[in-house]
């Protein structure tokens, strides 16, 4: 494993930031939030991002993607997260794109080819009221019924999930409710009857959705991988999505960071610049520290994750309780340097720290991830 | 078989046939680590025999050129060397201020009769060096030292006193930073000069630290009479040559966190009991876990640093971070160790407590220098700030 990005990578990453330097996605977030737009980003941009071949960058080359890792993944949500981009990658290309992978070649069909092509997207829907971070925890109930199941039940901050065109959904086909056995996982098309969907309003602004199952009429055809064997999928999944969601977190601390830096050079107090202060130079340091050590540990997560590694898990949760930290702790300082200033709604800051947060709560926040790295290791 | 390979190889054999048996498996404890030196005391005659086998082979500094007892191997073989003799859990075949400091400083800077002078003599193990930088008030201001040189004919005398002189009671030489020009920017008026620790008027006095052990000295310095030949690269030139060498400190003063992963927790579940396979306190798991992942962390940014200079990418001032990150993380270790165990970690000498628990106590008191020996933390922070943010000054 080489910690270091080679020639390609390094095209790829500078194509992204281009491109989101182009596209002021700021703006766009500001532009969405609260308007009668329910579905909170730009499929114009989403289809851009399609026609640049991000989305197909996980998928594997016999599926028409472009065959690559997740150390390709976390530079494009490195981009994306400096920019606080609102578009679906995360969920649509790496959360559910994964899940596809072991999907049936009908399935294949309809789906892989068209998220590549940003013509329609899925989500994953796992968590419900109460169940926290814990992936085993499903009371969504799949009741045998003929040749299928019926589904009844609630899913909640379900991610993009508002305006899918169908979601991936863990329902219990046996067990009770923290069983790690019995879970199976359902490709619920947007359509289907007796699905309700909520716009779910959360603190960044971004799409989340609730998701009422009544009475729902599954078959064999939407089971994805075994019946009752859906945790290890899903636990995969979302340790990928993890990995994503960690590039996003580096990019939006780095861009909170680089934009407090250029204020402390530009703010004047007591006729010289706040950035001459020692209390502010010494934080300042600290954070760069901090994320230095963010980029160290997402690089050599995705790469764990991509090289099948026997660590890959624990570098995963290593990587993801450091970036809530860090994510947290560089956002909660950005907004103190910047001072009054950056308790208004005008100015980006906020936007930053209310983004630093819902990602710290999304695939387990800092606690969950050291005790599951204390668990992984026997400690 | 590629050429590393077979290199590998023959490295392999000879060490297995000229390694002495006794040093096998030592690596972990510094007593049998041989340090060189006319006043070297010897515990163990088998690291002295170890040293001056691996000298045979240029093996004291193996990436150094042969002709001044360097193994004149390139990086990749230097690195099969050492890897090698790790293997075996055998000591490094000589450690000290000579290999990691002033050595590298004289192949940079040195003259060609000055590399003949002293090279042979560290690669050999027969002379020992110490550093002679800080003074009682230069500490983190170390450019603002006052020890003098004053010019006379052929000669420099030299006056003053200089601090945390580690193991100058044992060295046979000194290099180390004075004045040559107090009229000038108190960085441009700095010499760096080499002083045989045999001359009149030279005396290291050891300072006993908070831990009880005596690392460091002070060193006296009273009409020293220094040849002019002594001084390296040009005179009032040393500021450049020093940070050099500072370089060389704050790395391995950094590199000293990690170690074994199971170490912690499997201190913590012998202290403080286990429940189902896990430490039983859970508090003192959460600190183990964290204490873990930080290092983990670090250890990935260390080899993205060494990754990236592999690449061909310059290496900046982004170091000071390593020099703080990594003794804070390992002044944090020895505080949790303090935690694990607990009551018994409060002896001194004597009975009721078992030798590897006084031993940590005093590690730990030890640690407590990390932050501040090679350049504070604070400077480390100062440093980032200036040059790595560019905050206005």
């Amino acid at each position: 494993m080489k910690l270091v990005l080679d020639g390609p990578q390094q095209m790829l990453a500078q194509s992204a930031a281009d491109f989101m330097a182009a596209n002021d996605a700021i703006l766009r977030l500001r532009e969405l939030r609260g308007s009668s737009d329910e579905l909170g980003y730009s499929p114009e941009v989403w289809r851009e991002m399609a026609d640049l071949g991000w989305t197909g960058i996980p998928f594997a080359e016999a599926d028409d993607g472009l065959g690559l890792g997740l150390a390709e993944v976390v530079l494009i949500t490195e981009a994306l997260g400096r920019g606080l981009a609102p578009e679906p990658y995360v969920s649509a290309v790496v959360l559910a794109g994964s899940l596809l992978d072991g999907a049936t070649a009908e399935q294949k069909a309809v789906w892989i080819g068209s998220t590549i092509a940003g013509e329609k997207r899925l989500t994953v829907a796992y968590q419900e009221a109460g169940s926290r971070y814990d992936l085993s925890n499903v009371q969504t109930l799949a009741a045998p019924s003929g040749d299928g199941w019926i589904l009844s039940g609630e899913k909640v901050h379900v991610l993009d999930g508002y305006g899918a065109d169908g979601w991936i959904v863990a329902a219990r086909t046996l067990g009770d409710a923290a069983s790690t056995d019995g879970i199976t996982l359902f490709l619920v098309p947007a359509d289907r009857a007796g699905v309700s969907v909520v716009r779910q309003r959360r603190v960044d602004s971004r799409n989340a959705a609730i998701l009422h199952f009544d009475g729902v009429i599954t078959g064999n055809g939407d089971v994805i991988g075994q019946v009752g064997g859906g945790l290890a999928p899903l636990t995969s999944a979302v340790d990928r999505a993890t990995v994503a969601l960690c590039g996003e977190m580096l990019g939006g601390m780095s861009e909170a960071f680089d934009r407090t830096i250029t204020y402390l050079n530009e703010r004047e107090q007591f006729g010289v610049l706040i950035g001459t202060f020692q209390a502010l130079k010494h934080r300042a340091a600290k954070m760069f520290i901090e994320r230095e050590l963010v980029r160290s540990v997402v690089m050599s997560a995705a790469r764990a994750v991509d090289e099948g590694a026997e660590d890959a898990t624990i570098q995963v949760s290593n990587a993801k309780a450091r970036c809530s930290d860090a994510y947290i702790l560089l956002t909660n300082e950005a907004l103190q340097m910047h001072g009054g200033i950056g308790m208004t709604d005008e100015h980006d800051i906020g936007l930053f720290m209310k983004r630093a947060r819902v990602s710290e709560m999304t695939f387990g926040d800092a606690a969950f991830h050291r005790n599951r790295f204390g668990e992984l290791l026997g400690f | 078989m590629s050429d590393l390979d077979s290199f590998r190889q023959e490295v392999r054999e000879w060490l297995e046939d000229k390694v002495p048996q006794a040093i096998r498996g030592k690596v972990e404890d510094r007593e049998w680590w041989p340090g060189g030196g006319r006043k070297a005391v010897h515990t163990h005659p088998e690291s002295t025999e170890w040293m001056e086998i691996a000298a045979s082979r240029g093996w004291t500094a193996p990436g150094w050129p042969a002709e001044y007892g360097g193994g004149g191997h390139t990086k990749e073989e230097a690195q099969v060397v050492r890897e090698e003799i790790y293997r075996m859990k055998v000591p490094p075949a000589l450690s000290g201020f000579g290999t990691s400091m002033i050595g590298p400083t004289l192949l940079q800077y040195g003259t060609e009769a000055q590399k003949q002078d002293h090279i042979p003599k560290i690669t050999s193990g027969e002379i020992r060096w110490c550093q002679g930088y800080s003074e009682p008030n230069s500490g983190s201001d170390l450019a603002s030292l006052q020890t003098s040189a004053v010019r006379d004919g052929d000669v420099y005398v030299i006056n003053g006193q200089k601090i945390w002189t580690s193991g100058a009671d044992q060295a046979d030489w000194i290099f180390m930073l004075v004045r040559t020009d107090p009229d000038v920017k108190k960085q441009a008026g700095i010499t760096f000069i080499l002083v045989d620790m045999t001359t009149p008027g030279v005396e290291a006095k050891p300072i006993r630290l908070i831990s009880g052990a005596s690392p460091f000295c002070e060193t006296f310095f009273e009409n020293v009479v220094v040849p002019v030949e002594n001084v390296i690269s040009d005179v009032n030139s040393g500021w450049t040559v020093a940070k050099a060498l500072l370089g060389h400190e704050r790395s391995s003063i950094g590199g000293m966190g990690g170690g074994d992963k199971a170490m912690l927790p499997n201190m913590a579940k012998r202290y403080v009991g286990e429940s189902d396979g896990r430490i039983s306190d859970p508090v003192l798991r959460d600190g183990v876990i964290r204490q873990e992942m930080d290092a983990l962390s670090y250890a990935m940014t260390t080899k993205r640093h060494s990754d990236s200079l592999d690449a061909g990418h310059q290496p900046g001032p982004e170091s000071s971070m390593f020099k703080y990150y990594g003794t804070e993380l390992n002044m944090r270790r020895e505080e949790l160790m303090l935690s694990i165990r607990g009551p018994q970690s409060r002896g001194w000498e004597g009975e009721g407590v078992e030798t590897p628990e006084l031993l940590q106590t005093r590690t730990w008191l030890r640690s407590r220098a990390n932050s501040i020996e090679g350049g504070t933390s604070e400077i480390q922070l100062n440093i980032i700030a200036k040059r790595v943010l560019n905050l206005p000054d």
